[in-house]
């Protein structure tokens, strides 16, 4: 196989990292709104840790984004 | 497709300096557009900082009220994650979270280069912010920073537990970095591939043409989640700035 072909199919392929970060963004703010609805007057409490959960969950997608540009563009 | 979705990323001289500055070494310095854009970040930001609080006015002005809303919401982000000995901090995170606001504010415009797309850009924001902590951690504890690795446990875990703390604190500039610069280069990339959707399809004459308001109607819900993801994407640079201060200041025992 060609290789610029191989890196090419390589790229698409790092993009299926985003099917991990789509599910954990999904759970984080699901249980966030689960539990808020719950217990309303803790949810303004625990904000800033819903949004660390949700930076944490779609970094591990951008590290298939990184993989995919390494190959794309080196 | 014609039009490369990435041509927007590329950093040129700006067309009324062609000529570079100056030299060092080898290397010629030129006006970029990059440096074109940071400055009118820099100036507008400043501009609206002073101008809408120089006045100090009891009942404040829409201008002034935003100024105010910043300062507390920086604030009581600093408070939340490291307390009082992290107001310390204060200037350097609202700087970045203004600046990175700003910086990607202004890249929504049409007409824009996004600062914060730059990798260079992030990771020297990240540099500053990383640096700060490590220098803040020795200072305070001295050697007693690298206690920040070790967790309270038995030996048969912690051993492996400190190689993997000292991974993920190694890990943190490039994931800091990387975030704010994957997004932006992500969601723009994003708007101009629907746009070059829109040009191919309006050039296609006949029921194409019709067909070119759907990927328009899709860019007009796209710009809209930018804006949220420019908020949301200096919120959390800013709050992950804090945390990582917070823990060179207290290492463990804040929470």
């Amino acid at each position: 196989m060609d290789v610029t072909a191989a890196k090419q199919i390589g790229a698409g392929l790092a993009t299926i990292a985003f099917v991990g970060s789509g599910i954990g963004i999904g759970v984080v703010f699901g249980n966030y709104i689960s539990g808020a609805l719950r217990n309303p007057g803790a949810a303004s409490t625990q904000f800033t840790n819903l949004y660390i959960g949700y930076a944490l969950c779609e970094l591990q997608g951008l590290f298939g984004l990184l993989i995919a540009l390494i190959l794309l563009f080196t | 497709m014609a039009l490369n979705p990435m041509e927007q990323f590329e950093v040129r001289p700006v067309s009324w300096a062609q000529a570079p500055l100056f030299h060092i070494g080898h290397y010629s310095i030129y006006f970029t557009n990059q440096a074109l854009w940071m400055l009118v970040v820099v100036i507008s930001l400043s501009l609206f900082l002073i101008l809408s609080v120089n006045k100090g006015r009891v009942v404040p002005t829409r201008a002034q009220s935003l100024a105010e809303l910043s300062y507390e919401f920086v604030g009581g982000m600093i408070d939340m994650t490291s307390g009082p000995a992290g107001f310390r901090f204060f200037p350097l995170i609202f700087t970045i979270f203004m600046f990175i606001l700003f910086c990607n504010g202004f890249g929504l415009l049409p007409i824009a280069f996004t600062v914060t797309s730059q990798i260079a850009i992030t990771f020297f924001l990240t540099a500053v912010v990383i640096l700060t902590a490590i220098v803040t951690g020795f200072v305070r504890h001295g050697f007693g920073f690298l206690k920040l690795f070790v967790i309270k446990a038995p030996v048969v875990i912690m051993i492996p537990m400190v190689v993997l703390e000292f991974i993920s604190f190694c890990a943190r500039p490039i994931s800091l970095s990387m975030r704010l610069f994957a997004n932006m280069l992500a969601g723009h990339t994003m708007l101009k591939v629907m746009a070059g959707f829109v040009i191919s399809l309006g050039a296609a004459g006949g029921a194409y043409t019709v067909l070119a308001a759907a990927p328009e109607a899709l860019i007009v819900g796209l710009t809209a989640l930018e804006f949220l993801v420019a908020f949301l994407q200096a919120y959390v640079f800013a709050i992950l700035s804090c945390i990582y201060l917070s823990e060179a200041l207290h290492l463990h025992d804040n929470h």
